[in-house]
């Protein structure tokens, strides 16, 4: 028997989830220069496209399958191809269909690999990042997806042992999402290297309403996210949705404070960069902390990313969009947080260090995350160097300074040509196709 | 012939535009351009990280007028553009050879 109020708010968090997608396409789109927005969003694009597929084949049965050994890992073969989900298994009073639970963390997987791309902007050629998406959501993702969101049942079922064994709390995945993807992206940075000219030239945003509107629509989207996470619509996904309001609203104010203070003026890219730092650190606490802790969660999360992202200036790593100062320092903090400010009234239901219990948890979230930043950080670096030497990840120097839009996409972003120089709109024959994709215009 | 050029702050372009009109100017050619002067550029600062955007944007005035107007052009611009703040701009003249009227070929002062 589907319980169809419980069934409704899924499917319609999973659709809440999937929109992010497209806003952060958006968000990180406006943040490059013009000449890269296309290929920005088309690797936000092409995760969409090809992590559905994975997920549907195996992925599914790698993270939620019954456990093959020491929680590392589900078994591929139990649910390949969603086998055997199909059928309307629900049996207990207010069950979920199988496939709704399905859908809701295929999104969470496909905003996942999208998140890393933020790192290597403007010079990641398409196919590589392909390639890199499906190895790096087989190798990395679907296992931690595992060890982090798959609970034993009662009916016999084994997961992960970071939500069984460790007991480390992560509601809807600040370890699995974005520690990882903060840790994959500081990763990929290094293995890519730094763009052309920076630190020296000006990479400003080419288009900063975008990046609001991105911002938005994942704070949106962001409700399906953590509120969706109590897979059903009760009273923890009412404490979710509300922890996740007021801890986005705390850590926007708290980057913005420090912009006034330490730049002299509060700018829209802060605000939208605080948006998402406190959805991110509120992400993984968001059922384990009362109002008054997620402010506290979400102010914390704005000041410390706030000043996080100068940090690959004085490293020397090209993060170009800060994955690490954003989620990797944000999901840290909202990990971590959990240890001290979680509180037995809220729906988690665990006291944390400054409410009585000691250091029991905080120790929890310090392996959780300090695990999935160590393995996803190292599998990345492996992945990455293993496709730069035999494909090459990285576009030419020359493409770069052209503009990879239209070197690799064979597209540009805007015509602002009101002028014959937009071109004519006769068909390019076989013969003239063949010519222009051996000039240096078209290189994939 | 002269050709009165102005390099002015945009939004003082109504100004001078209506400045020009009131001392019987019949056209005028105007574009959008970017530089520095004494004025520099100015910083921008994104997620801490400052830039400096070395040109400002401007607006170019070309006026093409007879021998005797062009010293009253000059003044009527410098006048209608003036702020006294460092970035107020330039006017210079140049001495042209030839003008033209497209529509009718007509040449000189005529084409004026």
């Amino acid at each position: 028997m589907v319980n169809t109020g419980d069934t409704a708010w899924i499917l319609t968090s999973a659709a809440l989830v999937l929109l992010m997608t497209p806003g952060l396409a958006l968000f990180y789109g406006g943040m490059v220069r013009a000449k890269s927005v296309l290929n920005m969003m088309m690797m936000s694009f092409g995760a969409l496209a090809l992590i559905s597929v994975l997920w549907v084949l195996y992925g599914y049965s790698v993270a939620f399958g019954n456990d093959v050994g020491l929680g590392l890992l589900g078994d591929p073969t139990e649910f390949f191809g969603l086998k055997g989900l199909m059928e309307d298994v629900t049996t207990e009073e207010g069950g979920l269909p199988a496939l709704a639970f399905v859908g809701f963390q295929a999104v969470f997987a496909i905003i996942t690999v999208a998140l890393i791309s933020g790192a290597i902007a403007d010079r990641a050629k398409f196919g590589a990042w392909m390639v890199f998406a499906g190895i790096w959501a087989t190798v990395v993702y679907f296992p931690i997806a595992h060890w982090v969101f798959d609970f034993d049942t009662d009916a016999g079922h084994v997961g992960g042992w970071i939500a069984n064994d460790l007991l480390a709390l992560d509601f809807a995945g600040g370890t699995a999402v974005h520690i990882n993807a903060g840790a994959a992206g500081l990763a990929l940075a290094l293995v890519l290297g730094k763009r052309r000219g920076f630190g020296r030239e000006a990479m400003r945003p080419h288009n900063l309403p975008l990046v609001m509107i991105g911002a938005g629509l994942l704070w949106f989207g962001w409700f399906g996210f953590n509120a969706g996470s109590a897979l059903a619509a009760n009273n923890t996904a009412a404490v979710a949705w509300i922890n996740t309001l007021v801890a986005t609203g705390a850590a926007t104010l708290g980057w913005l404070v420090v912009e006034k203070l330490r730049d002299g003026h509060s700018t829209s890219l802060g605000a939208a960069s605080g948006v998402v730092a406190g959805l991110v650190a509120i992400t993984p606490s968001c059922a384990a902390v009362s109002p008054i802790g997620a402010i506290v969660i979400g102010a914390v999360a704005g000041v410390l990313c706030a000043m996080a992202v100068g940090l690959k200036y004085k490293l020397g790593y090209d993060d170009s969009l800060d994955v690490v100062g954003v989620h990797l320092v944000g999901g840290l903090v909202g990990t971590i947080l959990i240890g001290f400010l979680a509180t037995a009234d809220a729906p988690a239901g665990v006291d944390g260090l400054f409410y009585g219990g000691g250091v029991d948890q905080l120790w929890r979230q310090v392996v959780g995350a300090l695990a999935v930043l160590v393995v996803s950080f190292v599998a990345t670096y492996l992945i990455g160097t293993a496709i730069q030497r035999t494909m090459g990840f990285r576009i030419e120097e020359q493409d770069e300074v052209t503009g990879i839009d239209t070197v690799v996409h064979a597209e540009s972003g805007y015509d602002y040509a009101s002028l014959g120089s937009s071109g004519s709109t006769a068909p390019l024959s076989g013969q003239a196709r063949a010519e222009a994709r051996n000039t240096e215009g078209i290189r994939a | 012939m002269k050709l009165v050029t102005a390099i002015v702050k945009p939004f003082k372009l109504d100004d001078v535009k209506n400045a020009l009109e009131l001392i019987g100017i019949a056209g005028l050619t105007v574009s959008e351009v970017q530089g520095f002067g004494r004025q520099r550029g100015h910083t921008e600062v994104y997620r801490g990280a400052e830039y400096q955007v070395d040109f400002v944007p401007k607006v170019r005035i070309e006026v093409v007028v007879g021998e005797i107007e062009a010293a009253r052009v000059v003044d009527a611009i410098v006048e209608a553009a003036s702020t006294g703040q460092i970035g107020d701009g330039k006017v210079w003249v140049t001495t042209i050879d030839e003008i033209v009227r497209v529509r009718t070929g007509e040449r000189g002062a005529d084409a004026l």
